[in-house]
């Protein structure tokens, strides 16, 4: 059985509770139930999802279309809309503040306010579709300095801003009668550098408009002055994308989210995107969580891999790992469903059965009706999470590969 | 910036063009009515004239001319300000255009500003507190607005805010009528009342005018806000669904920025247009509300037309009613090309 090392690093977070975490884990997702109170039922969407993000990681959710990565992705930022419910669980989260001292709280306690704090500045998401995210009536650079300034100060660069500005009319008419003026004003603000003035609300607007340009640019993204300028519906996908990226990026978030960020895009844009993301995380030191079902994507830019089957993770290693001893019979199968080069098949092997109805789910372990490997006991209870090899866990009565019949 | 300014110039310019041909199929329609469907001569005769006269009027109104050349001198009578005599006016048309059409703007504008002031927060919090007991009580409101016809709605008031309050011994409100014009002193200028009395600085006036617009306006209203207040609640719900605003909250931004700021102005979208179409709707509305409430505007200049076969009025309110359609059209696809970006690039 799998058991927490309960660290030293215990800090009293605003509840006063007590939270630990790992060294390293900058993300610990406990036990997370959600649910949809529709009018058919309760669609139990996620069953006690738990897994960990380790700084620096790059961490990919994966599994059947329905199986809850975009709720879970949903549930850690707080935004599941209503009919659904964030009914149990704990997101542990530990907070890197600006003088370095770090805060571990659990998202799921923290007020409204303090969450909107949390997100789009500490945890950032970008979204699978870049076609309908935008929103259509507002200027791409104006989107991303909006978050800019929503979360950021801004008074030093606002300051700065207006010292440039000085010093370039007084290069560029340095017989100006009013020379004297502009020299002592350029050494006031200079003076007030350590501890800049709030800047104001017109000021910020234009530093954060440049930051924003400064994040297109950032991204790659062509000629980023006229695109700030533009609406969405004038850019093409990939554009769109890459804006989006840059809006999630602009606050330097310690994670960052991409739920099926890359599916909308052809294949060469794909491989871009992922390059220039895990770039990014290296250049802004933050960890990545990659939602997607194309394992390639997977293999080539994740670090580890949390395979999800209806609600559940079931099975959570790094990517070589994970690729070359799967451990779960969903793994496997889901493995075997790639079609290989090298191998002639006549056609694709696919994971029998259906995706379970999540208003009623199967009672026990949730993949026993299509578990070749289901005993009596699968049906009965659900399996506990188990770690069969250092860092390589899985939640499942008869666990498969390497470690088959150890129980 | 600069660029995107000229694209709404080019979209504004495009756009009145496209509304002239609709002004000339209107005239069309008018000339139709007047001189081919009904006998032309009846608009220049009376019981006083004798039929050895006929021919004459004939040659000088070129009604022997063939048809086309009679219509382009129907425009050329319009465009000179010729637009016939309106026997139920007892004037010209013109001058009684000026008389009556004030008084019809007027209560159009005042009932449309109090639907829109009133409609639109109402929608939008029926939304946001979706089945709750606001969201109920609104819906009450709004469904009864436009299931309720004006008349009996305009004699309810009446009845209570007339009659009943002066029962009970209780300030009443005027019965009809747009002032006192027994205890106030009043020289048209404008001949729009509030507007006047505002140049005039005429606060007695001012306060007497807006007392006699309190039934009428609320009666025209009341319906134009609770299709308002319907039009907004759903557009403001269906917005709140989209994915931009679960990616402006993954921002982290404030409920009230999410939902005035990114859902409001694309919400607004559908509003508008249905704020123009129940802009030309009032005028027609009007006729009703200005019979019960003496308001001396078009409406009833128009049903008296109506009523007698007054060819020249008929006309006359019908290409004035097609105007104000136009340009309520045209308002509403201006503020649509600065809502919605992707319109003034189409
Ligand atoms: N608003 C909702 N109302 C009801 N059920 C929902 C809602 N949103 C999600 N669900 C349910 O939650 C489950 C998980 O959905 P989710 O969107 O997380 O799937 P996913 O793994 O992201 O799939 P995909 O790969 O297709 O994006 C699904 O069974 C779905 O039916
Ligand atoms: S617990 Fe049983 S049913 Fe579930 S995956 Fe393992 S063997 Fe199959
Ligand atoms: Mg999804």
């Amino acid at each position: 059985m799998m058991t927490m090392t309960e660290s030293d690093n215990e800090i009293h977070d605003s509840q006063d509770e007590i939270h630990t975490l790992e060294p390293d884990v900058i993300l610990d997702v406990r036990g997370l139930k959600t649910s949809f109170y529709t009018y058919e039922g309760v669609v139990k969407a996620l069953d006690g999802v738990s897994v960990q993000l380790k700084k620096g990681q790059t961490l990919a959710f994966v599994g059947e279309t329905g199986c809850g990565k975009s709720v879970t992705a949903k549930s850690i930022m707080r935004l599941v809309d209503s009919p659904g419910v964030i009914e149990a669980g704990e997101v542990v989260f530990r907070d890197r503040t600006l003088d370095k001292e770090e805060v571990i709280s659990d998202l799921l306690k923290l007020s409204e306010d303090e969450m909107r704090h949390i997100r789009g500045n500490r945890i950032a998401i970008v979204f699978q579709d870049p076609a309908t995210y935008p929103n259509p009536v507002f200027r791409v650079g104006d989107q991303i300095a909006e978050v800019i300034s929503l979360h950021q100060n801004l008074a030093e660069e606002a300051l700065v801003m207006k010292i440039d500005r000085l010093e370039e009319t007084l290069a560029e008419n340095p017989q100006a009668p009013n020379a004297e003026e502009i020299k002592e004003k350029i050494s006031e603000y200079k003076s007030q550098l350590d501890d800049p003035p709030p800047p104001t609300d017109d000021d910020k607007k234009k530093v954060a408009k440049k930051k924003a340009v400064e994040m297109l640019k950032m991204v790659r993204m062509p000629s980023p002055e006229e695109i700030a300028n533009q609406y969405p519906h004038e850019l093409s996908g990939g554009m769109r994308q890459r804006a989006l990226i840059a809006m999630s990026l602009s606050c330097n978030p310690q994670i960052l989210i991409c739920d099926e960020a890359t599916t909308a895009l052809d294949v060469t844009v794909q491989a871009q995107v992922l390059n220039l993301l895990n770039e990014l995380k290296a250049d802004f030191d933050s960890s990545i969580i990659i939602i997607t079902h194309d394992l390639g994507v997977v293999a080539e830019t994740c670090t580890h891999v949390a395979v999800m089957y209806a609600g559940v993770v079931v099975e959570y290693a790094s990517t070589d790992e994970l690729f070359s001893d799967p451990v779960h019979p969903y793994t496997s199968g889901l493995l075997r469903a790639i079609p290989k080069l090298t191998e002639k098949v006549d056609r694709l092997l696919q994971i029998k059965g259906m995706v379970p109805n999540l208003i009623t789910p199967p009672t026990g372990c949730r993949f026993h009706p299509r578990c070749e490997f289901a005993t009596s006991i699968c049906s009965e209870q659900r399996p506990p999470r188990e770690e069969v090899k250092p860092g390589h866990l899985v939640e499942c009565f008869h666990p498969q590969g390497s470690v088959k019949g150890r129980r | 910036m600069k660029w995107s300014t000229m694209r709404l110039r080019d979209y504004v310019i495009r756009r009145i063009f496209l509304s002239i041909p609709v002004i000339i199929g209107v005239l069309a329609i008018t000339f139709v009515l007047a001189y081919v469907v009904g006998n032309p001569l009846a608009l220049y005769v009376d019981e006083r004239t004798t039929p050895d006269a006929y021919a004459a009027i004939r040659l000088e109104h070129g009604l022997d001319e063939p048809i086309y050349v009679q219509f382009f001198l129907y425009l050329r009578n319009l465009f000179a300000g010729d637009w016939g005599y309106s026997n139920t006016a007892r004037m010209d048309v013109i001058p009684t255009i000026q008389r009556y059409f004030p008084a019809t703007i007027e209560l159009a504008i005042v009932s449309m500003i109090i639907a829109v002031v009133i409609g639109i927060p109402l929608g939008i919090i029926s939304a946001t507190k979706k089945d709750k007991l606001t969201d109920h009580v609104t819906r009450v409101i709004a469904l009864a607005g436009v299931s309720m016809p004006i008349f009996w709605f305009a004699l309810m008031l009446k009845y209570l805010f007339y009659f009943q309050f002066f029962m009970w011994g209780l300030p009443f409100l005027p019965e009809g009528g747009r002032y006192s014009f027994i205890y106030v002193d009043y020289t048209p200028i404008t001949n729009f009342v509030l507007l006047d009395a505002v140049l005039t600085l005429n606060g007695v006036l001012f306060f007497d005018a807006l007392i006699h617009f309190v039934m009428p306006a609320m009666c025209l209203g009341y319906i134009f806000l609770a299709i308002i207040t319907r039009m907004m609640r759903s557009s403001m719900l269906e917005v709140l669904k989209e994915d931009y605003i679960t990616l402006a909250r993954s921002k982290g931004l404030t409920e009230r920025v999410v939902i005035y700021r990114h859902a409001l102005r694309n919400a607004m979208i559908p509003t508008v247009t249905v704020i123009g179409l129940a802009f030309g709707g009032l005028i027609t509305g009007a006729v009703l509300t200005e019979t019960i409430f003496s308001w001396p505007g078009l409406g009833r200049w128009a049903v008296a037309a109506i009523l007698t076969s007054d060819i020249p009025s008929i006309n006359a309110f019908t290409i004035l009613v097609a105007i104000i359609f136009v340009s309520a059209n045209l308002i509403v696809d201006l503020i649509y090309a600065t809502l919605d970006p992707r319109i003034r690039y189409g």
